[in-house]
């Protein structure tokens, strides 16, 4: 029966997949303990959003077709990303205007298609996580899961249901990170600025952790407090929600003191 | 005036270094925003009244040619006259020969974008002419010779400091000792430098934020008062304009009007907001004796019914810019034309051409901010998306782009290849990592560790990790 275990087909995201595979693990906790069984289609890759933003719309489209394809017959499609379930929800339709057969698929899988903390409040109810994790969290909202998917109080609501999570706001929250994709390395002086504020608003927030919902911010953000010399610990949501924190921290080292590399 | 948006990253790059500049644009930051957030908080209605104004500029847009016309008509019918003027030059010459005719000496002129759009100050002293902005921040920047860094706030760039300086350099007729370090000492110095300008005017130029088609009225919004005398006082009153500022009634304008100033200032309304229907009437204590309007075109009638016809509804509140991240690490003269931020990210390459233009749609991070406060709902980003496609397709964007992004497509279409190729990368990423955690280095991609390090990856992709839990292996 669909509704009673509903099968959802996890889009990993290409950073996850290669980056942080323990992010897309901590997904499928999450999924099987909110009453779902999860698959991974092993024909995805990525959402198509770097051609998308660069204005390569016919990458943009063989790759929204390859999705769309994967994920044919999920009852849901989750993504552990606002930036890319937004790709797949909000503009993989107009992507087929010229086709009428495949912007219906298109917006079939819209349809289908949730950021991953929200389809854990918002379609499976869930209020409360199994998470031992402790500590003093900040979160920062990242921008298409904020403004594009409505992604903000869903997380928090997940977060603070953990008894040992302390959740101290940043100030600018909701302010871009200056990641923007590829824009980081077009523009890096102006990624660099912007970074630089965010990083000062988390260092003035007192946490010990940061969280947010999207790699690609996490990573930059991370980036940047590890070059200051921050010992803040930077994670995606996901982890701290699982309650599967093993792992080192983004861009820390697996034990003992970090030593710079170079590569 | 002439464009350097082709050098927009050099110009930022020089912004992010003049700490001058940085410090002027921390009250960009906090002023604006919060007074916005709060005007929106006190009217409940306000995105209500967004798409009620969105819909007022659709319709506009859509019978525009009726509107022009019906607009031209009660502008004769009250004694003034248009001037249709499809380019620039058409209407610099429109002015000058305006300003010849009447004999015209000394030109007042109130706060216009369009006035900087067709670079009329440059051509009025080329002409011989006296020309004074009379809007507070116009004045300061006129006396520095630059042009405006924000479309409401033109010397937002700069500090109190550097105002008093400029003052204290060109008012040299005042007492050196005078003090002026405080803004109301600026203000009351300027009101007395400019008092003097408004009498002797022969013309007085002004923009206008809406041209009313069933009044022929031009209406402006502003909070010093100098645009009602620029205005009121000259013999001769020239509006310049550009077409998509019409609109059908007073009610449509007064709804606009209800989310402009809040959007802008966060203010209900702007201190003055002034009508102006033709020249005086004998029945009229006072207005000028000619009243002219110069419609200009300048590459907007090619918008109509394109991609870029939805950046026609915007009412040049700045909302946009006063929320951009951008506009805020580089400020507004980085953009290197008349239009800064998201606006003109969208507006200028219409206007001067992508070729020239190209940085502006591309220096965006698509963090939405801008689409999510216009209170003319205007899906900026989507259409900065829409130049990069031009771009994209006439070639114009960078080589080392365009080929990493087809080595990157190439793979991610394969997803076969795709899997083998991350496994590999990640498995030497992440044993080259695996000490440090991290990279401050990394030769294909400086632009990123030259300002951060670059988290190493875990080493295994969660898809060869998660064919191994299928199998029945361990994690």
């Amino acid at each position: 029966m669909a509704e009673e275990r509903p099968r959802v087909g996890l889009f990993v995201t290409c950073l996850v997949d290669m980056m942080r595979p323990s992010v897309g693990f901590a997904a499928v906790k999450l999924l099987e303990d909110a009453g779902c069984s999860v698959e991974v289609p092993e024909a995805q890759t990525c959402c198509g959003q770097p051609a998308y933003n660069s204005g390569d719309r016919a990458d943009a489209r063989a790759l929204a077709e390859q999705t769309i394809r994967a994920f044919e017959g999920f009852d849901y499609v989750v993504a552990p990303s606002g930036s890319c379930a937004a790709m797949l929800k909000e503009h993989y339709p107009a992507l087929f205007d010229a086709d009428p057969a495949l912007k219906a698929k298109a917006e079939d899988l819209a349809g289908r298609t949730w950021e991953l903390t929200a389809f854990l409040t918002d379609a499976r109810g869930m209020t409360a996580v199994n998470s031992d994790f402790s500590g003093k969290i900040t979160y920062h909202d990242s921008c298409s899961g904020l403004r594009e998917l409505g992604v903000k109080a869903q997380p928090r609501r997940l977060l603070q249901s953990i008894p040992g999570v302390e959740l101290t706001e940043m100030t600018e929250a909701e302010v871009c990170c200056g990641f923007g994709g590829t824009f980081c390395v077009k523009y890096p002086e102006i990624s660099n600025k912007i970074v630089t504020a965010k990083a000062d608003f988390i260092l003035a927030s007192g946490a010990d952790t940061l969280l947010a919902g999207d790699l690609g911010c996490l990573m930059n953000m991370a980036g940047k407090l590890q070059r200051r010399g921050s010992a803040i610990q930077v994670r995606h949501v996901a982890e701290v929600l699982a309650g599967m924190t093993d792992q080192p921290a983004i861009g820390e080292p697996s034990g003992g003191e970090p030593a710079r590399r170079r590569a | 005036m002439q464009s350097t948006s082709h050098a927009f990253k050099d110009n930022a790059r020089a912004a992010l270094a003049n700490q001058t500049l940085q410090k002027a644009m921390r009250h960009v930051k906090t002023g604006f925003i919060d007074k916005r957030a709060k005007a929106r908080a006190r009217l409940p209605e306000f995105d209500a009244l967004r798409d009620v104004a969105r819909d007022i500029k659709n319709h506009t847009l859509a019978n525009l040619d009726f509107y022009l016309e019906r607009y031209e008509e009660k502008v004769i019918a009250s004694g003034g006259q248009v001037h249709w003027a499809p380019t620039a030059e058409d209407a610099v010459k429109a002015v000058l020969d305006i300003c010849r005719r009447v004999d015209a000496r000394v030109v007042t002129k109130g706060k216009s974008m369009i006035s900087e759009e067709i670079a009329l100050n440059q051509a009025m002293e080329r002409a011989g002419l006296d020309v004074v902005e009379t809007d507070l921040g116009e004045y300061i920047i006129q006396l520095r010779k630059e042009p405006p860094s924000h479309i409401i706030a033109p010397a937002v760039h700069l500090t109190k400091e550097q105002v008093e300086a400029d003052f204290r350099h060109h008012h040299r007729e005042l007492p050196p000792e005078r003090a002026l370090g405080e803004p109301v000492q600026l203000v009351a110095e300027a009101r007395q430098m400019l008092r003097r300008r408004f009498l002797e005017a022969d013309v007085g130029i002004t923009g206008a934020n809406f041209l009313v088609a069933e009044t022929g009225t031009s209406i402006i919004v502003t909070n010093e008062g100098n645009g009602d005398l620029t205005q009121t006082l000259p013999r001769v009153h020239i509006v310049v304009a550009s077409l998509e500022k019409v609109v059908p009634t007073l009610e449509d304008v007064s709804t606009i009007l209800r989310v402009l100033a809040r959007s802008a200032t966060g203010q209900e309304f702007s201190s003055y907001t002034t009508f102006s229907t033709g020249p005086r009437r004998p029945e009229d204590p006072d207005g000028p004796e000619e009243y002219h309007v110069i419609l200009l075109d300048n590459g907007r009638s090619n918008m109509l019914g394109g991609q870029f016809q939805d950046m026609l509804r915007c009412i040049r509140c700045g909302a946009c810019m006063n929320h951009c991240p951008v506009y805020h690490a580089v400020g507004g003269h980085a953009y290197g034309w008349v239009y800064p931020g998201p606006m003109g990210a969208v507006l200028t390459p219409n206007l001067i051409g992508v070729d020239e233009a190209g940085h502006l749609p591309n220096a965006s991070t698509f963090c939405g901010r801008c689409e999510a406060v216009c209170p003319m709902r205007i899906p900026l980003p989507k259409m900065m998306r829409h130049w990069r496609e031009r771009e994209f397709e006439r070639h114009l964007t960078p080589a080392t782009v365009r080929s990493g992004l087809a080595l990157w497509a190439f793979f991610a279409r394969r997803p076969k290849l795709y899997r083998f190729a991350t496994g590999l990368q990640a498995r030497l990423l992440g044993r080259l990592g695996r000490a440090a955690g991290r990279f401050d280095a990394l030769p294909f991609a400086r632009g990123w560790t030259r300002h951060r390090d670059f988290p190493a990856p875990e080493g295994r992709t969660f898809q060869q990790l998660w064919a191994e839990r299928q199998k029945g292996g361990r994690r």
